[in-house]
């Protein structure tokens, strides 16, 4: 019971803070509404029972692309001039439209095999020992962390003064 | 009603909707890269629903989320890097006027 009115505040608060994002026309007000939508994200990661992936989702989206997305938005001081819609406005909100209908549709009317398994408990040994263990995924892992450093260093470089 | 696979996927139709309006019917690049950002989500809150309900055990799901993230702080830096760089050269980060390749 507790799960349920869980998940359908943090679900109200998803949708309302994105919402929130691509109306409003103040982009600092804006990027706030997204850091609630991170927040409520993390929640959502609790009531599946995934509490790595929650405490992953605060430490990389609330506190490092957040701080990101708020550092650009200072740097570029279009704020006043906020975030207007372009003249694609009605075709992209029925393009998005038809997308939720047509991905709704397939959802409901696909019959999942849902396991009546319980979750494993605490998660992050489990995860660690799925990337770290034998037949895991140690070759994406390592991959994944070439690619972060190449974004760093090419981050770096782009704003970087000549 | 007890809360099942479907709940959840539906909230992520809804913020994936949601993050593909933002991304095309915006002008700020800001403002479009933080709807990638929504769009990123919702994939792992569907991701973590479909470890959860399909494959309790196994948690794959959880680790491509965490893939996911890694991608999206990825793309965050390097995607805030070029707009401070247009913005820099061009004095605007309004995508219709960022037009140099536009023939």
């Amino acid at each position: 019971m507790g799960l349920e009115i869980a998940f359908w505040i943090l679900a109200a608060i998803i949708v309302a803070a994105a919402i929130t994002v691509v109306v409003l026309r103040n982009v600092f007000r804006a990027a706030l509404a997204l850091i609630l939508c991170f927040l409520a994200v993390a929640g959502i990661y609790i009531t599946l029972s995934a509490d790595f992936l929650a405490a992953v989702q605060i430490l990389i989206y609330v506190g490092g692309i957040s701080v990101l997305i708020i550092l650009a938005i200072m740097l570029t001081r279009d704020v006043q001039q906020g975030s207007p819609s372009n003249r694609l406005r009605v075709p992209a909100f029925l393009i998005a439209l038809v997308f939720f209908g047509i991905m709704t549709y397939a959802l409901i009317n696909t019959v999942w095999p849902v396991s009546s398994a319980p979750p494993v408990a605490p998660t992050t040994a489990a995860i660690a020992s799925r990337l770290f263990g034998e037949g895991g995924y140690i070759l994406p892992l390592e991959i994944a962390g070439v690619l972060l450093l190449a974004a760093i260093l090419g981050a770096i470089v782009l704003v970087r003064e000549k | 009603m007890s809360i099942g696979l479907e709940h959840y996927l539906i909230l992520s139709a809804v913020l994936f909707s949601i993050g593909l309006y933002g991304a095309l019917a915006k002008r700020n690049i800001i403002i479009i890269l933080m709807s990638i950002e929504l769009m990123l989500n919702a994939v792992n809150i569907a991701m973590v629903a479909f470890s959860r309900f399909v494959t309790p055990a196994l948690l794959t799901g959880q680790v491509f989320a965490i893939f996911v993230i890694v991608v999206a702080a990825a793309e965050a830096a390097v995607g805030l890097a070029i707009i401070i760089a247009v913005y820099r050269n061009r004095e605007t980060i309004e995508s219709s006027k960022i037009d140099l390749m536009k023939w």
